[in-house]
């Protein structure tokens, strides 16, 4: 082991679940809503889903590249990342949390209606648990995705794990992948298992 | 107390009319398609007549407040429509607790309905619908659309979805039930067998028409095209 690889290992893997935790906080504060919007909103469904497909097939090294160039959003470091790690995660987010809601059983939903519980009870107490456990599956796929993608942020200054993937790879250095991609692995899996575990919470 | 005053709906219901005295039940009998459900969800306001009125204890549907309305009638359909996610307990505290009752007040009501309905509350109370079997099921939609003690109740052909056995046993149960509790009942169903069983008064529907409009016990005297063809059937099994 090199001296102060261990530090380093410390430091970037930090610097990793801060890019993760925020853009999957701005993410689900953006997705969550917007799908609970488009189950009220038909007309919509197809334009704005239509648009998170399209930004999901931009390959994520030329998103990074895209958005450096734009104001406010764009430049070199982390807050560009975490724009671009938001773009790719909304996808999987607002899709699960429409499915879930238009998945509740119209039956169910019906006798809501007909035992006189309002437009907001049927939402609280009807609507979003049922559809708790598809929502937080959404929540799971694209966090364990953001995890892999962050790796890139590195590429245009970001941080993370990245930093040693791209610095092992340009200098043919195995030893320096593996410091960014064996940690960078476990975060995914523990953030699956983890996120996982809640969403059997929600099958009962 | 419930009265239909030439209802017409789009081209499903065309100007029905008909009343059910307080503490009376009327089926509405008819094939598939008939617009007997159509007809039941005018009385709770899920639907709005076309033309004509509906009137729930002297009021017309389109005057009530749809949410204070709705707590005032019970509502049964066929795949009882309970919370997948709520227990028995909470599934027939619904009503209640949507009025607000104190929890003790909710607690012993919800038990003296599942014995009424013939569960035994230690064994079901914290079931989910899931861990029931169907007649069960059936059971707990009577329990939870009686919760608040509306003086109306409305069923969608309830006992559709059982078994010819069970069916049987929970329909001799709720004719009991009802008679007991006198509620105002309206009362769906495609069984002309269960229509004279249940029913004090019998509407035959065809087409959005009533064809019939008598008293139960006179419904093998009707003459109507219609009326001979659900008597048929009774024959026949």
């Amino acid at each position: 082991m090199r001296p102060g690889l261990a530090g380093d290992i410390l430091n970037l893997t930090y610097e990793h679940l801060v890019l993760v935790f925020s853009a999957m906080a701005i993410a689900i504060a953006i997705g969550v809503p917007a799908g609970i919007l488009l189950t009220r909103r038909a007309r919509w469904r197809t334009p704005v889903l239509g648009v998170a497909n399209i930004l999901q097939t931009i390959p994520s090294l030329a998103l990074f590249g895209f958005l450096i160039p734009l104001p406010l959003i764009g430049g070199i470091g982390p807050r560009t990342a975490i724009v671009a790690l938001v773009v790719y995660a909304l996808l999987p987010i607002v899709r699960n949390t429409l499915a879930g809601i238009l998945g509740v059983d119209a039956a169910v939903r019906e006798s809501a209606v007909a035992m006189g519980m309002t437009a907001s009870q049927i939402f609280r107490q009807v609507e979003l648990p049922l559809a708790a456990r598809t929502i937080l599956a959404g929540i799971r796929v694209a966090t364990v995705a953001t995890v892999g993608t962050a790796t890139i942020a590195a590429a245009i200054g970001g941080g993370g794990l990245g930093v040693f993937i791209f610095r092992g790879v340009a200098s043919v250095d195995t030893v320096q992948i593996l410091a960014g991609a064996v940690p960078a692995a476990l975060i995914a899996l523990i953030s699956d298992g983890g996120l996982g575990w809640i969403e059997r919470k929600f099958a009962a | 107390m419930l009265r239909f005053a030439n209802v017409c709906y789009r081209d499903v219901l065309q100007g029905l009319d008909f009343e059910v005295g307080e503490g009376r039940t009327l089926v509405l009998l008819g094939r598939s398609g008939s617009g007997k459900t159509t007809a039941l969800k005018m009385v709770n306001a899920l639907l709005m007549p076309t033309s004509g009125q509906v009137f729930v204890e002297g009021r017309a549907t389109t005057e009530w407040n749809p949410i204070e309305l709705r707590r005032r009638i019970g509502y049964v359909i066929q795949e009882t429509g309970l919370f997948p996610h709520f227990t028995v307990t909470r599934n027939v505290a619904v009503v209640p607790s949507l009025n607000g009752w104190p929890p003790d007040r909710i607690e012993r009501r919800v038990n003296e309905l599942l014995e009424r309905v013939g569960l035994a509350p230690k064994e079901y109370a914290q079931r989910y619908p899931r861990q029931l079997s169907g007649g069960q099921r059936q059971r707990v939609g009577v329990a939870r659309a009686l919760a608040a003690d509306p003086p109306i109740l409305l069923f969608d052909e309830p006992f559709g979805a059982l078994d010819p056995v069970t069916r049987h046993e929970v329909r001799r149960e709720f004719t009991a039930l009802a008679r007991d509790l006198g509620k105002t009942t309206l009362f769906v169903t495609h069984d002309v067998r269960e229509a004279m069983e249940l029913g004090d008064e019998i509407g035959l529907l065809a087409n959005g028409r009533l064809v019939e409009l008598l008293p139960a016990n006179q419904f093998p005297n009707a003459r109507s095209e219609e009326a001979r063809a659900f008597l048929a059937c009774l024959r026949d099994d």
